[in-house]
């Protein structure tokens, strides 16, 4: 009931936010909109634990977030000086990184993350191991080191409240 | 200001460019569909540009939207090379009951 | 005061373009698919970060700026789940990374 609720007040902000109009008729037609919404994605069984991150701790989260888009920035400039170098120094490899995350959500935040950051993509995820592209060692390297594997199972909350998370 | 805007849109247009010319010449099927992706990605940033360029912030809106349709359509072609078909439920999107 | 946002806006601005044309120049050059990838992705990355923040600047705190909000979070979550649907795809489909050594 308090996903639903959620699901609901996050319908309706992005409603508000997004249409600008305060007129008692568009408002109405936002909150019917956000209970078909909320009505469909109950019926196609998609209002469960991982639309509602409640068990990741949020001011880590954010502090997270601050420190990937540094990673992020950092990587694009070193990205971008191999691209426009006429020798074009890029040594491609792919390797196996392990994750040490519990939920499936911490493992999506990971992939994405490496993803996120130029030099380094995600290709494949089975179990715990992501494969990975890197565009050359120093990316490479920079991910091997697990930083921001350590990062991501911090975020985590040490007991998640749903049980069923992480083994599905 | 306007001269500034006036240099990202070109820019990006530049960078359209190039995004084309892999689509063109792609080697695989999946260097096009990539080449569109960031096309897409690209043009987002140009309507962003050119509302503020105009001064009609209203095409922000439409800027929003392209961005959720370049998504959902690459998502779409990519599952149709995979599994020749939009309806079938993907193999890893099903869980156990 | 006015004068300072303009020119860090200026600056966001054509950095943003300067990332987005070495994307596309990166899109060009790169040997494979699977580096081509990384390409794409300084484009969306801090190419769009940096125009968008540009845009951002110009635009002060009113409802545009939210929007601009929307679409930078739009571009950051779908970007890299894109990315990763089309190396995996690609993947299945049998285009292979090159190795330019062996280890």
């Amino acid at each position: 009931m308090s996903r639903a609720l959620f699901l609901i007040f996050f319908l309706g902000l992005v409603w508000i936010l997004l249409s600008g109009h305060y007129t008692p008729l568009l408002l109405a037609f936002g909150a019917v909109s956000c209970l078909i919404v909320w009505f469909l994605s109950h019926k196609m069984d998609l209002v469960d634990h991982e639309g509602h991150p409640l068990h990741l701790q949020p001011i880590k989260l954010f502090m997270y977030w601050s420190w990937l888009c540094a990673e992020v920035v950092k990587s694009n400039f070193d990205v971008a000086l191999r691209i426009i170098k006429p020798s074009l120094p890029i040594r491609p490899r792919v390797f196996t990184v392990r994750t040490t995350q519990r939920t499936e959500l911490g493992q999506v935040i990971y992939a994405n993350s490496i993803t996120l950051t130029p030099g380094t993509v995600s290709i494949d995820l089975r179990g715990h191991e992501i494969e990975v592209h890197a565009l050359a060692e120093d990316p490479a390297n920079s991910l091997l080191t697990g930083d921001m594997d350590r990062r991501i199972t911090a975020v985590e909350r040490p007991q998640p409240e749903d049980p069923k998370a992480g083994q599905r | 200001m306007i001269v500034i805007y006036v240099i990202t849109a070109l820019a990006i247009i530049l960078g359209m460019f190039f995004a084309m010319g892999r689509g063109v010449s792609g080697p695989t099927l999946y260097d096009r569909v990539l080449a569109v992706n960031a096309f897409g990605g690209m043009t987002v940033l140009m309507i962003a540009v050119l509302g503020f360029l105009m001064s009609r912030p209203d095409f922000l809106d439409i800027a929003l939207v392209y961005a959720l349709i370049n998504f959902i359509g690459t998502i779409a072609v990519l599952k149709f090379f995979e599994y020749q078909d939009l309806g079938k439920r993907s193999s890893f999107s099903e869980t156990p009951k | 005061m006015n004068v300072v946002i303009d020119i860090v806006s200026a600056v966001c601005l054509i950095g943003g373009s300067a990332f987005v044309v070495i994307g596309g120049i990166g899109l060009i050059r790169m040997p494979d698919f699977f580096t081509r990838l990384h390409a794409a992705g300084v484009c969306e990355t801090l190419g769009a970060w940096l125009v968008l923040l540009g845009l951002l600047l110009q635009a002060g705190w009113s409802m545009v700026s939210v929007k601009l909000i929307m679409i930078f979070l739009m571009l950051a979550i779908t970007g890299p789940t894109a990315t990763h649907a089309l190396a995996k795809s690609a993947l299945h489909g049998g285009v292979k990374p090159k190795h330019l050594d062996d280890n």
